[in-house]
């Protein structure tokens, strides 16, 4: 009996440690053989086809124009630069996305929760749509279909001093003039006084129990400051009016429709995802919450402000982190109608006339991998801050 | 003599608080500003369905050969009805088009096999998944038993469409299940292995894979040693999605309370066999609609491979766009396409509700 369990154990066959070490030491040189595999073919194939490796073709000039550039760009300036411009335009997109998906997906979320029947079917009928829509195809529509319909220059949409036409939108470009350093050195110092407003009134709450519309006051405070520095300083901004000719509308600052429609889609889509993930979330937290909010006698906006947000956010902020993550990734489908982001400049341009494959893929996917992962680092910190409310 | 307790029959509810009025006055009109509101989605309604009724409609053209034949001003789904050889096969050739029909409805019966009750489950599948495939292939390929080959660029339209998501879907499935498993697994090498592969890619977008796909694979292959594109967009979406099914089914297996890895261990279960019995059937039910949500995510980034140079639905509408014959038909050709997706997305999400009620075994604690 001993000697058939020993005999049992002794079996390296049977034992579990070894046969994961074995397992894992197979793997290992799998992936090793892999690596070295794939690396040296590519040594081999650059080598036939005489590219050279390295950045350095980041110092050449590009030659290419960048439809959008907001930093100084002309084709006589680098590739480096024009690598630089695309990363600008990609985190604008990203940025301005995100906060109008926001604001899309909450409006949306809250519509559909709403004891109103018709606002609540508008809302559950725009969500199912967009979600269920490929976000290429709805790009495609605003660009090619809705963009591209509008009326050529010389008979633009005209609102006061906006132009709407097929090339974009054109509205008054602000033109800081001298003294304008007034008026910013007001608007910060307003902030940081709206800062110290909301900190003490906090405080004195805590204190006293005694509360202080804070949050108007510090709003009012920074009008009030700011618009008093505009006028001791004379009014320093002068605005560049978009002109119309006989063709075309000149001056101003355009919005073109390849940044219209990328804009709109990624929100639009990305609004109709948050919709569905702020109405679970508020529906996650239970009713007795609201209830008892109640009955301590809070008012349905403090009910709301003070009990279901608080709770709700818990569940709502990892899918929303997803969600802002997916955006700034499908920003990338921009390239498809020839918004000048990332991809279409780096992975599209600069990869057709180097042919440096391995750098620009590279460069991309690393520019998105940093993007992704300090998205995700400040919403897992924001996360930890809102769960701490747990008991 | 007994006086009988007789009740007056009792009177009608308020007319305010039955029917259509209670109905209208508490979803509709219940404060000052669901008034407001409720008038405010009926403005928008009124601006938006008529107009659509009246082009899509009353003033559509149906029939014609150009966008001339278009003169009554609303929609013009002749445009449809002229190119839909060419949406449905792409650029395959229309007197070898019954091939991909064929294999349609073959697996269209198959599947509808299982409704069957006398059929064999399981060879099915086997059939299915083994069988099916090269029988496709064949057809669609050509080249052998007397077939015409036809090259998989003039593959296209909606097939291309279906062939991307069926393989996609059918393909990252198993392999999503493998990474999520092997990303819980106590073997260092192993799960480091699984999660650099699952972050890396679930941190780029696809479209930077499907560049990979199309420009860096090659580059890493020996001399003489290249597949067909189409492979590998295939491998480029599918091993996409894989990364992100694993994290979903990761979150199933982790929602699975350990006495249940326990028990299995308990009952002497390998590991696969405890795998496959017990911990799999449970977590992956738990994460019907996760699944389902990547499934129907990757249907609709399929369409991605047409910044790539290939020409799925949305591509070959794209490409018919810019007919001298038919410009301007830009809306009808995306409602179009929009529809197919729509539905087909729209139907998964809600056959995954059914499937999530039908497997519904009640052991929720209420």
């Amino acid at each position: 009996m001993t000697d058939k369990s020993n005999s049992y154990n002794k079996s390296l066959l049977n034992d579990a440690g070894t046969r994961s070490l074995v397992f894992q030491i197979v793997l290992l040189a799998i992936v090793v053989f892999v690596g070295y595999y794939l690396f040296s073919n590519l040594q081999a194939n650059l080598a036939n086809r005489g590219i050279s490796t390295g950045f350095s073709f980041l110092n050449e000039p590009a030659g290419f124009p960048v439809l959008i550039h907001l930093i100084e760009y002309t084709e006589s300036n680098s590739y480096g630069r024009a690598f630089l411009v695309a990363l600008i335009n990609t985190f604008v997109i990203s940025f301005l996305g995100i906060a109008l998906a926001t604001v899309i997906g909450v409006i949306m979320g809250l519509a559909r929760l709403s004891n109103n029947w018709l606002v609540a079917r508008l809302a559950t009928v725009y969500i199912e749509t967009l979600r269920n829509l490929p976000l290429l195809l709805q790009m495609f529509f605003w660009y090619f279909a809705v963009l591209a319909a509008l009326p050529a220059p010389k008979n633009s949409f005209i609102f006061a001093d906006f132009f709407l036409n097929k090339r974009g939108i054109y509205s008054p470009n602000p033109i800081a003039q001298d003294g304008f350093g007034i008026v910013v050195t007001g608007f910060f110092l307003s902030i940081a006084a709206a800062i110290a407003l909301i900190v003490w009134a906090k405080k004195r709450q805590t204190r006293t129990g005694m509360t202080f519309p804070a949050y108007w006051a510090s709003l009012g405070l920074i009008i009030v400051v700011t618009f008093l520095a505009l006028a001791v300083s004379g009014f320093p901004i002068e605005f560049d009016l978009p002109q119309k000719s006989r063709f075309n509308v000149t001056g101003g600052m355009v919005l073109p429709p390849e940044f219209v429609a990328v804009l709109v889609a990624l929100s639009t889509y990305t609004g109709a995802f948050i919709a569905e993930i702020v109405r679970a979330g508020i529906l996650s937290v239970n009713w007795g919450q609201t209830e008892a909010a109640r009955s301590l006698g809070l008012k349905d906006s403090l009910t709301q402000r003070l009990i279901v947000l608080p709770q709700a956010l818990r569940v709502i902020i990892p899918p929303l982190t997803s969600q802002y993550l997916n955006l700034a990734k499908n920003s990338s489908l921009g390239a498809a109608i020839a918004y000048p982001e990332l991809v279409a400049v780096v992975m599209g341009t600069t990869l057709n006339q180097t042919g440096q494959a391995i750098e620009t893929i590279g460069l991309c996917m690393l520019v998105y991998g940093t993007l992704s992962l300090s998205i995700s680092m400040f919403m897992n910190w924001y996360n930890k801050k809102m769960s701490l409310m747990e008991r | 003599m007994a006086i009988e307790f007789k009740p007056s029959p009792s009177l009608p509810p308020p007319v305010k608080s039955v029917g259509a009025v209670a109905w209208l006055r508490q979803n509709l009109l219940s404060s000052p500003l669901n008034v407001f509101l409720t008038f405010f989605s009926v403005y928008i309604l009124y601006l938006l369905i008529p107009p659509m009724i009246e082009w899509g409609l009353v003033n559509a053209t149906w029939s014609g050969s150009s966008k001339a034949a278009c003169t009554a001003g609303g929609a013009c789904w002749a445009f449809i009805g002229a190119r839909f050889e060419q949406f449905m096969y792409g650029l395959y050739p229309p007197e070898e088009t019954w091939r991909i029909n064929i294999a349609a409805i073959l697996l269209i019966v198959m599947i509808g096999a299982f409704a069957i009750k006398t059929v064999n489950k399981l060879y099915l599948s086997i059939s299915i998944i083994v069988v099916y495939p090269i029988i496709a292939y064949i057809l669609f390929a050509g080249g052998s038993f007397g077939l015409e080959a036809v090259d998989t660029s003039l593959w296209g339209g909606l097939f291309l469409t279906m062939l991307l998501g069926i393989i996609g879907i059918v393909a990252s499935f198993p392999l999503g299940v493998l990474l999520a498993l092997g990303r819980r697994s106590n073997m260092p090498v192993a799960k480091s292995v699984c999660v650099v592969f699952i972050e890396t890619i679930r941190a780029v977008p696809l479209i930077t894979i499907l560049f990979m796909a199309s420009v860096m694979i090659p580059l890493f292959l020996p001399d003489g040693l290249n597949f067909n594109k189409l492979l590998r967009v295939l491998i480029g979406i599918t091993l996409f999605s894989a990364a992100y099914m694993a994290e979903v089914i990761r979150g199933g297996l982790q929602a699975i309370p350990k006495g249940q890895y326990e028990a299995a261990d308990a009952m002497g279960l390998t590991y696969w066999q405890s795998m496959i019995l017990v911990i799999l059937p449970q977590a992956l039910k738990l994460v019907i609609p996760g699944i389902v949500n990547t499934f129907i995510g990757l249907f609709k980034d399929s369409t991605l491979v047409y910044i790539v140079g290939m020409f799925d639905l949305l591509g070959i509408i794209q490409l018919a766009n810019h007919d001298a014959n038919w410009l301007g038909t830009t809306i009808e050709g995306y409602a179009f396409a929009g529809f197919i997706y729509w539905a087909i997305c729209f139907g998964m999400s809600r056959y995954s509700m059914t499937i999530e009620r039908k497997l519904e075994t009640g052991h929720k604690r209420n």
